[in-house]
């Protein structure tokens, strides 16, 4: 470097000396992107000190002529890079490329960790949510903001309670991926939402479809990435603060963030959100006992080179939710008397207080990685992380009970992460993985309530591979494998006459190791071995337009809740049991992208298919009459399930009006029994207007109307159970309609904004009011809808301030 | 400089290796927990009025939910008025655990219904002692037998439910609401 430097100089001093003038001369040259190399458009180079500047074109070339002889500065600058300054000694026409730091905006480049997950180099079937609108979702939950995307919806228990649903799948079918570490936090519990704070995250992609191998291959419904915002490698400092104010629930919520970054790498980052929410409210009545509060924080340093870096960050999301109170009853009975109610049991006005049941949820993840840049070979990467999820599930109790948890369990995971990213093979981009997994599950037993699920612990080990190929301009492969080894060893008690109904004295008999009055303890120990793979193809026609052609496996171990579960399970006063003899699931998964835009119309249709072998489904089977009274028994059992449809979006814009559609389709069968799969989204359609005028300071307004058409395909579920007439004393035989759909509804949404400019600060003013008509209705997909209607008109104003 | 950096790196790994590997060492057998709030047993004891021998109905399933409860269901005596109580408890606990110590602690959450089967000629009325709010809790009763005859007589325990609903004070369940802590039906015979 000193050596060059002085050269330098020694050409500046003799630059001087030979002065003379030609000024004919021709600097000319490409400007790309260091990382991609990809050629930069509308770069400025100038000459510095003189009044001369050029664009860099489409393939990133400029040219300036009629430069004199001598020495000149030559500077390049692009909105998105960090300026650069190149002194030159011209003699003669000459030919100047620039590698720019490019990407302060997108960023994947430079961050720690490079390209998190390129969905450009690989055939998976995905949709991407960008800041912009998930801004529009700083108050609500991550369930709520994913199913903007066509083909992803969410399964409800109340209102902010929110899972989502990837084209028909949810729960252990689905990865949560944050900031590059796969969520642990007991993700099995159909009532247990993603602990994500949407304000954390930059860009959220859903992979539909197991071919997101890097993260697990247990993804039979999808991935869900979320990335967070990275720090640029320049002096800057960013930050935004969001403040919401919502009518219904009368609370809000306030997100912060900021960024500090050196050229030199080094980057501290910080980011916060409180929320505060009182009860809910459906058109008719308060929902008593909705109202939540949340606490997030993140916190990260690091030091991010371009051919190194480590980095630190911690994550707390904390969270405590109201369960609808009118939700909580007794048995079957309470259960019809709430079905055939129009209004809840328990309406009280409005209040902050939530009180039992709720959750308490916390869940924390810190990590650390590094990676390193190889010459001829490629980034190596290691990144360990541990999460702790702490869930408490407070009930309705008895004799002072109340402040005890019913359910207190505690969840830690450590990860260990290696990778290989091989790029030096020319038109190769391979990745190469080792994961290790340490988890264990410990359930507090001075809650006075028998585990749920049991103290146990897992061990994973994964490994992968995964590569990408570029055969021509046109055509890209790709293709990937991964095997998962899975083993558990769980202690756990049953009730000796459940152990033998259930036949388990006899099938493992090996598992029983003592007893304890009418319990039995057992250590049920099994071993999964997964296998999962992807191919695929992407051709680009030659107007852009994109074909993708995807097949995937994927393969799941059953979970905790689906081997273990033994107990009543409030939310529809069932008994659920798990099963010991239950295998992996496989998935064998075909997906279609094709997208593409004409002039002002573009599109994206992504039809897919979806065969499951010994898929898991929980299932009534008969009724069991206890002393508390009659409750319908739910058993896990395995089946062949077969899932198609189609999930397409398409905008087009007019002049200042833009138009934007989505609906998706999902029909799901258990082909052993030939019956409907429970809980499949209904044909849902999102139609959205929006006029928008740049000159008024970006105002837009704009109407959303969403359809969710009645499900018609659903298993008849439905039992027959003797109640007591209270009124005659008989009893009468009713039967139970836990089986049929609500109706079909329409909701009308409106938003509106404005943006203001002062200086380096940008202020936006949003209006957004949800269901505008005040409309009564139920969801399907809403596990509390035998017992209240959806939440209604809700008006909420957002102000945001980036600096 | 670059060894320096393998160095760093590969401390990294083992120190990321040596926190994972020292992880959850919880191979202790877990507790066992004995549900607290268990209710196994009801019993309605009820005394003939003028004196006699004291007759008990029970409902006892000590084995978990649903296995085989054990019922008993003696016969009452016709035109006779007795005075009852219903006593809960948790028989797995020793000594037994009276659980309606419990429910008369928290009157204003509890109420205990009696539902007589119209074939049946019994008319419960409530006797015990009011809570804070006026309301009876149903522990205590009176139950008049008429002629001869039989049918369903079933004992509701209801927690948090609506106790200032119509007819609740009498004895009306339609329109309480509520969970249903205990749903217990004998089948009586009046002789």
């Amino acid at each position: 470097m000193y050596q060059k430097s002085i050269l330098l100089c020694l050409f500046i001093f003799f630059s001087f000396v030979t002065q003379a003038q030609d000024c004919e001369l021709t600097i000319s040259g490409k400007v790309i992107d260091i990382h991609d190399k990809s050629p930069l458009f509308g770069a400025v180079v100038q000459l510095v000190g003189l009044n001369k500047g050029v664009y860099t074109d489409k393939n990133g070339f400029y040219k300036i002529e009629g430069v004199c002889e001598g020495e000149v500065q030559l500077k390049v600058s692009h909105p998105f890079c960090e300026p650069e300054t190149k002194s030159i000694n011209l003699k003669e026409n000459r030919q100047i490329n620039f590698k720019l730091e490019h990407h302060l905006e997108e960023l994947n480049e430079v961050l720690l960790k490079g390209k998190l997950y390129n969905n450009e180099s690989n055939s998976s079937i995905s949709n991407q949510i960008k800041t912009q609108e998930l801004e529009k979702f700083s108050n609500a939950s991550l369930g709520d903001a994913l199913k903007s995307i066509s083909g992803v919806s969410s399964l409800n228990t109340g209102n902010s309670i929110v899972k989502p649903i990837i084209q028909g799948l949810h729960s252990s079918r689905v990865l949560v991926i944050n900031d590059n570490v796969r969520l642990h936090d007991q993700q099995w519990g159909v009532d247990h939402a993603p602990n994500v704070d949407i304000n954390s995250a930059a860009n959220i992609t859903v992979i539909k479809g197991a071919s997101a191998l890097k993260y697990g291959g247990d993804a039979i419904g999808g991935t869900i990435v979320i990335e967070p915002q990275k720090a640029p490698i320049k002096d800057t400092i960013m930050g935004k603060t969001i403040l919401n104010a919502s009518s219904n629930g009368r609370g809000g919520n306030i997100s912060t963030s900021f960024i500090k970054a050196k050229s030199s790498g080094f980057n501290y980052r910080f980011q916060g959100s409180l929320k505060r929410l009182g009860d809910l409210e459906a058109p008719d009545y308060q929902l008593t006992n909705t109202g939540q509060r949340e606490n997030n924080l993140s916190l990260g340093i690091g030091l991010n080179k371009i051919d190194y870096g480590i980095d630190f960050s911690y994550r707390l999301t904390n969270s405590e939710i109201g369960i609808l109170r009118a939700s909580h009853i007794g048995n079957a009975r309470d259960l019809v008397n709430s079905i055939n109610r129009q209004e809840p049991f328990f309406i009280e006005d409005f209040s902050y207080t939530i009180d039992n049941p709720k959750q308490e949820v916390t869940h924390q993840i810190y990590k650390l990685e590094t990676f390193k840049k190889i010459k001829n070979l490629g980034e190596l990467s290691l990144q360990y992380s541990f999460q702790q999820n702490n869930r408490l599930e407070f009930d309705i109790r008895r004799g002072g009970r109340g402040d005890t948890p019913a359910m207190d369990m505690e969840l830690k995971t450590h990860t260990l992460l290696t990778q290989l990213e091989w790029t030096s093979l020319e038109g190769f981009d391979s990745n190469f993985g080792l994961e290790f997994n340490a988890q264990n599950n410990f359930v507090n037993p001075n809650t006075g309530v028998r585990r749920l699920i049991p103290d146990y612990n897992m061990y994973t080990a994964g490994i992968f591979a995964t590569t990408a190929y570029d055969v021509s301009e046109r055509w890209d492969l790709d293709a990937g494998v991964r095997y998962d080894f899975n083993t558990i060893d769980a202690d756990k008690f049953y009730i000796t006459s459940r152990w033998e109904k259930l036949g388990y004295d006899q099938l493992f008999p090996e598992f029983e190791i003592g007893e304890d009055g009418n319990q039995i303890l057992t250590n049920p120990q099994f071993d999964y071995h997964n296998i999962s793979a992807t191919v695929g193809a992407t051709y680009t026609f030659k107007n852009d337009f994109k074909l993708i052609g995807n097949l995937s496996s994927g393969s799941r171990a059953p979970n905790p809740s689906e081997l273990f579960s033994d107990g009543l399970h409030h939310s529809i006063s069932s008994i659920e049991l798990g099963d010991l003899q239950l295998d992996s699931e496989q998935s064998f998964k075909a997906g279609v992208g094709f997208q593409g835009v004409v002039e002002k119309f573009g599109f994206n249709i992504q039809p897919y298919i979806n065969y499951i072998e010994d898929f898991i489904v929980l299932e009534p089977n008969g009724i069991e009459t206890t002393i508390r009274g009659a409750f319908p028994v739910y058993e896990y059992r395995q089946t062949n399930a077969r899932l198609y449809g189609i999930d397409v979006s398409a905008n087009y814009s007019f002049n200042n009006l833009e138009f934007l559609s989505n609906f998706a389709y999902v029909n799901g069968r258990d082909v052993e029994q030939n019956e409907a799969l429970i809980n499949m989204p209904p044909f849902n359609v999102s139609n959205t207007i929006t006029y928008s005028k740049k000159e008024w300071n970006n105002f837009y307004v704009s109407l959303n109307s969403q359809l969710v058409t009645q499900q018609n395909e659903f298993p008849d579920n439905n039992f027959r159970t003797d109640i007591v007439n209270t009124t005659s004393g008989e009893f009468e035989e009713v039967e139970v309609d836990v089986s049929s759909t609500p109706e079909a509804y329409h909701l009308l949404n409106f938003s509106s904004g404005l943006d203001f400019d002062f200086n380096k600060t940008k202020l936006s003013i949003n209006v957004m009011i949800n269901n505008v008509l005040n409309t009564n209705y139920r969801d399907y997909l809403n596990r509390l809808r035998f017992y209240a209607d959806e939440v209604g008109t809700n008006a909420m104003l957002q102000l945001k301030l980036n600096y | 400089m670059k060894t320096m950096k393998t160095i760093k790196l590969l401390s990294l790994g083992l120190l990321a290796t040596l926190v994972f590997s020292a992880c959850s060492d919880d191979d202790d057998a877990p507790q066992v927990i004995n549900e607290e709030e268990v209710i196994t047993t009801l019993k309605l004891k009820l005394t003939p009025e003028g004196g006699g021998e004291i007759i008990t109905f029970t409902y006892r399933d000590l084995d978990g939910d649903g296995s085989n409860p054990e019922i008993t269901s003696p016969s009452l005596s016709a035109n006779t008025t007795y005075t009852g109580r219903v006593e809960f408890l948790n028989e797995l606990e020793d000594p037994a655990e009276d659980i309606t110590i419990e429910v008369l602690e928290e009157a204003e959450e509890h109420q205990v219904f009696y539902i007589v089967e119209d074939s049946l000629n019994a008319i419960p009325t409530y006797t015990g002692a009011l809570d804070n709010d006026g309301n009876p809790v149903g522990v205590e009763f009176s139950l008049a037998i008429g002629d001869a005859s039989q049918g369903n007589f079933t004992v509701f325990l209801i927690h948090e439910g609506d106790k200032n609903a119509p007819g609740a004070s009498e004895g009306d369940l339609t329109e309480v609401g509520g969970e249903t802590d205990i749903e217990v039906t004998f089948n009586v015979t009046v002789e």
